[in-house]
């Protein structure tokens, strides 16, 4: 099976190492991953933030780079959820202000087949035991839009705990929004940053080494957190643990 | 907090620091939102076909929103039909006038009031003070709030901000200046205080000659009008005034009897995590030596037709006023209920408030972005309101501009001023994200200088290093990486 890789632009910038490990990890489980180089941004920050006209083209860019493609896989619940629950909706908004049908057309080929990795592992390759090695304690942080937009239910769990050597803690308050939401750390610093706070002494009451979230965006809010706070806890993507393996364990 | 208005608010995020920084506030919420959503999951969890009433609410909601203008006209002439008088408002001013000038004519200065949302958005309370018209609150929260010169901060518990220690003293300090004191010695527990409130309430309930209530809903059908409450004062205050002079939103329609069937399911289980309320009080028009001899409806839109001019916006118009959506809200747990600029706080608050009073305010441009779009308040949401999808629709209008129903008449509004910078930058990350080339040059000069990179940043993203340490940019971004190892093709344009 040929999958194309939507990284994510924050991936592809500020976490390529989250790249590197789904490309291994994808591989080792026999599935042959592209990196279409055209790709970029799905629009999200500028959608959620109020500038729709501003999103449309990048959600048509999207879909140029990625229409051909069997299945689109993304290491980011939230980026997933923008291409499977917004793009419809951009489509129906565009027809509702008298656009016509052509940016639906348009999205429509995307949206059913791009997956969150998790969701492409359990759901369409079948696996939940996928060879890992991890050995460390780990709680798990099930981001809203991974939770809620795109319902990824136990799949993650069920992932990590088939991870050998990995012990798994469970998060108190866990499905408590972090504080992140994209724009939203910034326009409202003070609720966003007690909130993140009120997350990492959730994690800290664990006792885990690692908080493993299935995106980068809410990792990067709440390790920056944690580094302020100075816990001993570091935030880890799910696909860097699942990607570790005896012979070359990851960090 | 005192003072009874919230005209004047500042934008959320700076009303939100105070409560942010206040421990005792954040104890009061935490525990109080955390105790009732758990047991709202409970009550919730207990229904097989929870998901089907919820279904079955929106629907009937907006099947009513729909047909309104007919719904509104068989309402009237049910009430009417069974003795009452209804009266239309346009606005708040228009109805505090038309509720004052009823008040009036009976020849009295005091009314009790049922807890009423209604009331308190169109600011009754204060404009009846200002015609020499004191209305007392009935309900526990309302009256401690009344009490302590205090604003609401919570739908269904309006004094949620308080705690046991906090209302003692309340009640000490101010139950004389009202009427009955309270009783020497008055000590936090629960059963004290609950009877200091009974004693000081029965002066007003036995006295008064006049009531003012809201209602959950209105039965098109019938001409019936219900309260659900769970203190009973709101049945005193509905039986025992010669006149009552209910005030009610007009989206406040069901068409039927039958449909209160669902409500009276969603909304008790939703709001109090109780399986049926304790009061339900229904009256239909008037009926001969029972109850307020004297029954006047008063319809009010507030802003309301023109929020159900906007397509996506109307949803806002379904809402039961349950709270379930403020109990599960991460913001609203830390901000506290104040700092939304109005009677209707949380994530509802967050939708309906600018569009009710529009978007020219500080506070009401600020209050869509009051959200992280978590989606845990349309997981509750008993009429399934999509509160993110209004939130980033209204974002939209604020940042972009564009059409909106003020008054009735189509305006064009142009974007909120203060957004400029952003509007700059996100068309710049537009161009970059269109030219995969000039993001990848970004990339590199970001890696290249990634040393130099300062720990703070400036501008609007200070408030991001204040409390959090930025990451560090890579030496690699994962293209460059994937071309030297995969061979990927520069597909630059």
């Amino acid at each position: 099976m040929r999958v194309a890789l939507f990284l994510t632009c924050v991936n592809d910038t500020l976490y390529p190492d989250t790249g590197r490990a789904v490309v291994k990890l994808l591989t080792r489980l026999g599935v042959e991953v592209d990196f279409p180089m055209a790709q970029t941004c799905c629009g999200q920050a500028h959608y959620n933030t109020g500038y729709r006209h501003e999103a449309e083209p990048l959600a048509r860019h999207f879909s140029d780079v990625f229409g051909e493609y069997e299945a689109i896989v993304t290491p980011s619940g939230s980026c997933g959820a923008m291409v499977r629950e917004l793009y419809p909706r951009m489509g129906e908004r565009a027809r509702a202000e008298g656009r016509g049908d052509t940016l639906a057309a348009t999205l429509a080929p995307v949206v059913p087949k791009t997956y969150e990795l998790t969701e492409f592992l359990v759901d369409v390759l079948g696996v939940t035991d996928v060879g890992a090695y991890y050995p460390h304690t780990v709680t798990y942080h099930p981001t809203c839009h991974g939770l809620r937009s795109l319902g990824l239910g136990d799949r993650p769990r069920r992932l990590l705990q088939a991870v050998k050597g990995l012990e798994l803690r469970e998060l108190p308050g866990a499905d408590e929004c972090c504080g992140f939401g994209g724009t939203f750390a910034v326009k409202n610093p003070d609720v966003s940053a007690a909130m993140g706070a009120d997350k990492v002494h959730n994690a800290e009451s664990t006792g885990a080494e690692v908080l493993c979230a299935a995106d980068n965006s809410c990792l990067m809010h709440i390790g920056g957190t944690m580094a302020r706070l100075e816990t001993r806890m570091r935030p880890v993507h799910i696909a860097e643990i699942l990607a570790g393996t005896e012979e070359e364990p990851s960090a | 907090m005192s003072g009874g208005t919230f005209v004047g608010m500042p934008a959320f995020p700076k009303a939100a620091h105070e409560a942010v920084n206040n421990p005792t506030l954040r104890g009061n919420l935490r525990h109080a939102t955390h105790t009732i959503r758990a047991k709202r999951a409970v009550a919730v969890a207990e229904l097989d076909d929870w998901a089907a009433l919820r279904e079955a609410g929106k629907q009937i909601k907006d099947h009513t929103l729909r047909h309104l203008d007919r719904y509104l006209v068989q309402l009237e002439e049910s009430v009417t039909a069974a003795g009452g008088i209804v009266h239309w408002a346009a606005d708040a001013d228009e109805a505090n006038r038309i509720v004052a000038d009823l008040v009036k004519m009976t020849g009295e200065s005091e009314v009790v009031k049922v807890k009423s949302m209604a009331t308190q958005e169109i600011g009754l309370n204060e404009a009846l003070e200002a015609e020499g018209i004191h209305a007392y609150e009935t309900d526990l929260a309302e009256l401690i709030v009344q009490l302590g010169k205090d604003r609401p901060s919570h739908i269904l518990v309006p004094a949620i901000h308080r705690n046991r220690g906090e209302i003692r003293d309340i009640f000490a300090r101010e139950m004389g200046e009202w009427g009955r004191p309270a009783p020497e010695g008055l000590t936090d527990t629960p059963a004290e205080l609950a009877e200091a409130a009974r004693l000081h309430l029965r002066d007003k309930f036995l006295r008064a000659k006049v009531g003012i209530s809201g209602a959950n809903f209105m039965v098109a059908e019938t001409g019936t009008l219900m309260v659900v409450e769970s203190e009973g004062n709101g049945r005193m205050c509905l039986t025992l005034p010669e006149t009552l002079i209910s005030v009610v939103g007009i989206e406040k329609i069901v068409p039927t009897w039958q449909d209160l069937e669902v409500f009276l399911q969603t909304l008790p289980r939703s709001s109090t995590a109780e399986r049926m309320n304790p009061y339900t009080s229904m009256w239909t028009g008037t009926t001969d030596a029972d109850g307020p001899q004297t029954f006047h409806l008063v319809l009010i839109d507030n802003g309301r037709t023109d929020t159900l001019a906007d397509e996506v916006g109307r949803q806002a118009l379904r809402c039961i006023r349950c709270s379930a959506c403020l109990n599960v809200c991460p913001v609203y747990e830390r901000a506290g209920g104040h700092a939304y600029g109005s009677v209707y706080p949380g994530p509802i608050g967050a939708i309906l408030s600018p569009q009710l009073r529009g978007t020219a305010s500080e506070i009401d441009a600020s209050l869509p972005y009051a959200s992280s779009l978590c989606g845990a308040c349309y997981e509750v949401c008993p009429v399934a309101i999509d509160i993110p999808e209004v939130l980033v629709h209204l974002r939209e209008r604020i940042a972009e501009g564009g059409q909106a129903t003020r008054e009735g008449n189509k305006v064009v509004l142009k974007p909120a001023k203060g957004h400029a910078a952003e509007r700059a930058a996100m068309r710049a990350a537009r161009w970059a994200f269109s030219h995969p080339g000039a993001l990848r040059t970004g990339q590199r000069l970001a890696s290249r200088t990634r040393r130099f990179h300062p720990r703070s940043l400036p501008g609007p993203g200070k408030a991001w290093s204040d409390t959090r340490d930025l990451p560090t940019v890579p030496a690699e971004p994962f293209r460059d990486w994937w071309q030297r190892t995969h061979g990927g093709k520069d597909t630059d344009k």
